[in-house]
């Protein structure tokens, strides 16, 4: 997994509540067997026309939030289902931080398996770096890891909490798989254990 | 012993390490498992050269590509949806699963086949790359959807790296009025909770209401905690849940069973546990409800009237004009008064037995509104031919339905049936998001028989005038 430590880049602005994943990779993105190339494809049916052809208003679409690393919205992000398309849409398109009041569990727990890092801040914080976002290309936004805090290019600096073992992983693009695998005997124990006080199972 | 949850009980039975910080691993009683989200994780054990730990612990079925039409024995035309099915085949013969490939009388719907064939027991952990995954924990089993990682987590390792979460009662006391339903619970529930109420939690139903429902109604209740935002859902199981599962296929049997069912018994939440949230509804307040917008906590009751977004406040107000765009609504028109152009009974939700029962009751002897296109697509392969045999399909064919094979088919549009732009629907699924049911498709979610009202009539119904 890619390593997050530290970025700085343009923040695209996504005020709306309750971004769900079927926005966020609508349904026809889900039959690749891949995990690439659905960066192109991410919102998409607010992205695109009928006819695919981009519709100007949408955020990502604009001049200035092409490039957009950050994404700043509105509560609730990426409640809906489990599809872990939507972070993998999200990386491809180049967005690595997503920063909103609250998330959906399963979509936030994803987004670390991904190397993105999601960031939930109260309201208030949002709404600074809402509007911070809404200035466009020329206001870039640091998002340090290691230091848990948000940066704007005005000096404000916003602190950010994060579960300590996801911090961990995320820092240093740990395979989780990897380090379950080391517990192994911890779980062979479990089983015998377990088939000897619930053998139906 | 300090007083346990549910919850904390099944936690504790099946917790193989925890770290100083809280974090744990999980074992996985019951891995499930569909076309969608695996391929990705089969194709990580392939190239790490790892195997599936416990592959009699692991039960595919497609379900999302699957077409519902009475010739899909000729095969899936859309390409990309049969190399996902495929993939499943391979797959669940290249690792040696349990499966119910297509042509199985018994597959259907993940979350109907699971609790069917008696994969899913009272106590057990269950998790699926599925959201809906919740469903489960009608058994009283710990069920919730994971990301595709964790899908290859569990399949090499039989565990889940797990933060617990916090303890949400919900209950439901009294009794409910004719005409209400467990889809008319959950969803009001979600209405007074939001889709973000749940979120951090684990929510367990009891009270009157949810002790005097069937399995199927149960299952209804939890499949939609997560459109509360609680991962898992789950109610205490009981001697409705022992009759159910006793003699399942997968079920255990004779001395077996009397164990298993010894420790059953102990799984219900100590008198004097701990709750981080409680929340209670009366029974006899909730009423047939649907939903009005974009979001599943849109939910009104069937004689109420469209909201405006002034009734709202901050970013729901927002949220709400969107949504009144998107839908094609006005406010202050009487949702009873919305016309719909496509009736859809089916999804995790509500594909088992007793939806199309309730659907039956209500369509016996009429038709559904010219012009109306209107489906029935049962939960599974054994579903559906209950239903035959009840002669439910006969009175669905009569009336107008089409009468469908197996599958999750309009729920999420991911095979040929979906809306077009600007096509309402009474849906009995679960999610009314934009583009769900097919791009600029309008989704009302409510329960089989008020799905059924409205066919009849062509536009949203009170189901109680036709009871």
């Amino acid at each position: 997994m890619e390593k997050f430590t530290k970025i700085s880049g343009i923040a695209a602005p996504m005020p709306m509540i309750n971004i769900d994943t079927d926005m966020i990779i609508p349904k026809q993105f889900l039959k690749t067997i891949k995990r690439s190339g659905l960066g192109v494809n991410l919102f998409d049916e607010m992205r695109y026309d009928d006819d695919g052809n981009e519709i100007p208003d949408f955020v990502l679409n604009k001049p200035a939030y092409r490039d957009a690393e950050i994404l700043v919205a509105g509560d609730n992000f990426g409640c809906g289902s489990s599809r872990e398309h939507a972070p993998w849409a999200i990386k491809d398109f180049g967005i690595r931080c997503v920063i909103a009041p609250s998330f959906a569990d399963i979509f936030y727990n994803n987004c670390f398996k991904n190397g993105i890092l999601p960031i939930a801040l109260p309201q208030e914080q949002v709404d600074i770096l809402m509007n911070e976002a809404n200035k466009g290309a020329n206001a870039r936004i640091e998002v340090d890891l290691e230091a848990q805090t948000v940066s704007t290019s005005d000096g404000e600096v916003i602190r950010f909490e994060i579960d300590a073992f996801k911090k961990h992983c995320l820092l240093e693009g740990l395979d989780d798989i990897g380090l379950t695998m080391e517990k192994a005997p911890a779980i062979d124990m479990f089983e015998t254990q377990a088939s000897a006080a619930r053998p139906w199972v | 012993m300090s007083p346990k949850t549910l919850y904390d009980k099944i936690w504790d039975a099946h917790l193989v390490h925890e770290a100083e910080d809280g974090t744990s691993l999980i074992y996985i009683d019951r891995h499930l498992v569909h076309e969608v989200t695996s391929p990705q994780a089969f194709e990580g054990l392939r190239m790490t050269g790892r195997t599936v730990r416990a592959p009699q612990r692991t039960i595919a079925v497609p379900d999302h590509n699957v077409p519902t039409t009475l010739d899909r024995a000729k095969g899936i035309e859309n390409p990309e949806s049969r190399i996902q099915v495929e993939a499943l085949d391979k797959n669940a013969a290249d690792f040696g699963i349990h499966y119910y490939p297509v042509s199985d009388i018994r597959q259907g719907i993940v979350h109907i086949v699971g609790p069917e064939q008696g994969w899913t027991l009272p106590g057990m952990t269950v998790v699926c790359g599925d959201s809906h995954t919740a469903t489960h924990g009608a058994f009283g089993a710990l069920a919730h959807g994971i990301g595709t990682s964790e899908v290859e987590h569990v399949l090499a390792t039989q565990t889940l790296i797990q933060r617990k979460a916090k303890n949400m009662k919900v209950e439901i006391t009294g009794k409910l009025a004719p005409g209400v339903t467990a889809k008319d619970i959950t969803l009001s529930v979600i209405g007074k909770t939001g889709t973000a109420g749940g979120t951090g939690y684990v929510i367990e139903y009891c009270g009157e209401a949810i002790r005097s429902l069937s399995m199927e109604g149960r299952m209804t209740v939890c499949n939609m905690a997560i459109e509360g935002g609680a991962r898992a859902g789950l109610i205490a199981p009981d001697e409705t849940t022992f009759a159910y599962c006793m003699g399942r296929p997968h079920a255990p049997k004779g001395a077996q069973w009397e164990a298993a069912l010894a420790w059953w018994k102990t799984l219900y939440s100590d008198d004097d546990a701990h709750w981080d949230k409680v929340v209670t509804l009366k029974g006899e307040d909730i009423a047939p409800v649907v939903t009005w917008g974009t979001s599943p906590e849109d939910v009104l009751p069937i004689t109420a009237n469209i909201p405006a977004p002034e009734d709202f406040s901050g970013g729901k107000a927002d949220a709400a004009k969107r949504s009144l765009e998107y839908m094609g609504l006005t406010a202050g028109t009487p949702l009873s008064e919305v016309e719909i152009d496509t009736v859809f009974i089916g999804s995790c939700t509500n594909g088992r037995i007793e939806d199309l029962r309730a659907a039956a009751e209500i369509l016996k002897g009429k038709k559904i509104k010219e012009g109306l296109r209107a489906m029935i697509v049962p939960g599974s392969g054994l579903v559906r031919a209950q239903a035959e045999e009840e002669g439910l399909a006969d009175i669905f064919i009569e009336a107008g339905f089409e009468w469908r094979l197996a599958g999750c088919s309009m729920c999420l549009a991911m095979n040929p049936d979906q809306l077009s732009p600007g096509e309402r629907c009474a849906a009995t699924s679960n999610r009314n998001f934009e583009g769900r049911q097919g791009r600029g498709g309008r989704t009302h979610l409510m329960s089989p028989a008020m799905a059924a009202a409205a066919a009849v009539t062509g536009r949203l119904t009170d189901v109680r005038e036709m009871m």
